[in-house]
């Protein structure tokens, strides 16, 4: 019983983050249609056994190493854990050719705001290059750049600025 | 409607130009007899801005009395005129150049004696300077404020001005007297009747709440323009002053957009599914220089600011970005690090010869050219970032603030001061606004309500 609970707030939520976007200016691509694999998990027959709907962000968290690659002090270039990285991500993408992600790019706070800005954009197209490279269409994949208005770790140390100069792959809610 | 209020500044015409005279004159008492009869000839008052090194001038500014005390929108006509000489007290001291007379030793002035200086009593008080002036209530609602300025020792008038201001907008007229003393006596243009945009911040690090907000030149009449939802950076003035560009993150679509301050209205610049940011107005508003990321490159467009074609004005790998124009148009200086690292450039303003102007160790960031031509204010980064100035072509590089980051300045409008942000470390690092003259020795930080960045220096009140 709680898994079942579980399910449906998972559903629940889905629904609502769905409602959310619509708000927003839609992309040019074409609008989602309603992928095969997406039509069960909103109804009790859906997969419950663990809760995660497939081709969902928890699916993709799960089933990648990290949904973050990180990068060098004022660099962008993909390195060797950066690709391990990609390379699930890729996996993932493969299975569910309707999913579109968003790359966000982020840097550390060492940088002034509008350089940081257009390094963001850096690091977020250089995974999206990446992950194109290897057969993900690129019209999935959107960038968006926050600079240094969205850190994740909060010190003003090395740990820190490793942990902030990152590239997050978010799934979109179709 | 919140359109700009406009303040009739009338210039009282000194004794011998008559033919000045306003077309709405201003009932002052009449010149002091002393203008007709300077007896000797004292060296001339004057105050050097970027000396530095010599002490603040004494200057003595006490209350401002009425003719007859009246209630108004703004206050009591009395309380207005303690409240104006604090405002002008407060202006000149700010500047560093003026070392103004603790109340104490401030006589109380009687309405006569804002034209009859009681040079007696002003002689012994060690002020060389000395700034009175009166208010009054007009029977259409609106304030008189005169301004005027004395040497004490040569025991003569410098200067005199008279201002009428509608009730909300008393400040200015404080803001506008210091302006004419500063002016008068420094020989560099006036700044303190001016505001600023910048960014509010408050929250956590991870999720900073950002809002647009301005306010004057001294913090007074703050006031928020976006409510917060999203993500707002690097708000600039509009050269008429009635808009504001900026970025904003609105609809997680990070891009520029014109805040008109007016009618509360805001409109996208360009359409594009790139981002955009960093934007400014040309000197004559017609244009807004932006950047523009494309697929992990930056560079540098103009647009026209009433809609349009974008044009492209750098086209390099790498990152272009901080444009910034000259005051006569003619030219934007920029950053880029197409040689490796962040540097600073000029160019023209349809994008022809690029040129490097910055050499010295370290990265340059986000330049600003000052209103007056004469210099370019920038972010260093060697570490610590740090503001400093050079001239347009490079030479005589100065670093003004040493902490450990400073970044974004933001020029007065008479080019000796600039405004910029101050980041603290680490979890609990907040951001303040602080301002720095061009000695570097006059560094003050500037009252607001939350934290603040991104400070955009408008130019002065018409």
């Amino acid at each position: 019983m709680p898994r079942l609970t579980t399910s449906l707030l998972l559903a629940g939520a889905l629904v609502a983050t769905a409602a959310c976007s619509k708000k927003h200016p839609e992309q040019l691509p074409p609008a989602p249609g309603p992928a095969p694999e997406q039509t069960q998990p909103t109804g009790p027959s859906g997969p419950v056994g663990d809760a995660v709907v497939p081709g969902s962000s928890a699916d993709f968290k799960r089933s990648v190493t990290s949904d973050t690659v990180h990068f060098g002090l004022d660099q962008y270039d993909i390195d060797d854990t950066a690709r391990a990285i990609l390379d699930t991500q890729v996996a993932w993408l493969n299975r569910y050719p309707n999913v579109r992600v968003t790359i966000e790019g982020h840097c550390d706070e060492r940088g002034t705001r509008e350089y940081n800005l257009a390094l963001g954009d850096r690091r977020a197209n250089a995974a999206k290059n990446y992950l194109a490279g290897r057969g993900v269409d690129a019209s999935r994949i959107n960038t968006i750049s926050y600079g240094k208005e969205r850190p994740i770790a909060l010190g003003s140390d090395e740990e820190s600025w490793a942990a902030n100069r990152r590239a997050v792959t978010v799934v979109l809610s179709q | 409607m919140r359109s700009i209020l406009l303040l009739s500044a009338v210039l009282l015409a000194a004794p011998g130009a008559a033919q000045d005279m306003p077309a709405t004159p201003l009932k002052v008492p009449p010149p002091p007899a002393q203008a007709q009869a300077p007896g000797g000839a004292p060296p001339p008052l004057e105050v050097s801005v970027t000396g530095g090194i010599s002490a603040p001038m004494p200057i003595a500014i006490p209350t401002m009395p009425t003719d007859r005390v009246t209630d108004t929108q703004a206050g009591s006509t009395d309380a207005l005129g303690k409240q104006l000489a604090d405002i002008v007290t407060s202006d000149l001291k700010s500047s560093g150049l003026f070392n103004p007379l603790p109340p104490a030793q401030l006589r109380t002035v009687m309405f006569p004696e804002v034209t009859q200086p009681a040079f007696s009593y002003w002689g012994g008080s060690g002020a060389q300077a000395l700034v009175q002036g009166f208010v009054r209530a007009n029977g259409d609602g609106t304030l008189t404020v005169g301004c005027y300025l004395y040497d004490v020792s040569a025991q003569t008038e410098l200067m005199r001005q008279g201002f009428v201001v509608p009730p909300a907008d008393w400040r200015r007229a404080g803001h506008k007297c210091a302006d004419m003393v500063y002016t008068r006596l420094t020989g560099e243009g006036p700044y303190f009747d001016s505001r600023v945009v910048y960014v509010s911040e408050t929250g956590p690090k991870a999720r900073r709440i950002k809002r647009l907000a301005i306010m004057d030149q001294d913090g007074a009449n703050h006031r928020f323009l976006t409510n917060g939802q999203s993500i707002v950076l690097t708000p600039r003035f509009a050269p008429n002053q009635q808009s504001i560009v900026y970025m904003s993150f609105v609809n997680d679509k990070p891009a520029i957009y014109v805040y008109d301050l007016g009618s509360g209205r805001q409109r996208l610049v360009t359409t594009t599914e790139r981002q955009t940011f960093a934007p400014r107005f040309s000197p004559d508003g017609r244009w807004i220089v932006y950047s523009m990321s494309i697929n992990g490159n930056t560079n540098i467009y103009r647009v026209p600011a009433a809609g349009g074609t974008p044009q492209r004005l750098t086209n390099t790998p790498g990152i272009n970005t901080g444009g910034s124009y000259s005051p006569d148009g003619s030219r934007i200086v920029f950053e880029s690090d197409r040689s490796g690292s962040q540097q600073l450039y000029v160019m023209n303003a349809d994008g022809s010869n690029q040129q490097r102007i910055s050499f010295g160790g370290g990265r340059y960031a986000t330049p600003v050219w000052s209103p007056r031509g004469d210099l370019i204010a920038f972010t260093k980064i060697a570490g610590a970032f740090r503001i400093g100035i050079m001239s347009p072509s490079g030479s005589g590089e100065k670093l003004l603030t040493n902490s450990w980051q400073d970044e974004g300045p933001s020029w007065s409008p008479n080019g000796r001061v600039l405004m910029f942000f101050r980041q603290g470390r680490g979890n609990a690092g907040k951001a303040d606004l602080w301002s720095v003259d061009l000695t570097g020795v006059n560094e003050r930080r500037i009252p607001t309500p939350l934290d603040g960045s991104d400070p955009g220096w408008g130019p002065l009140r018409p």
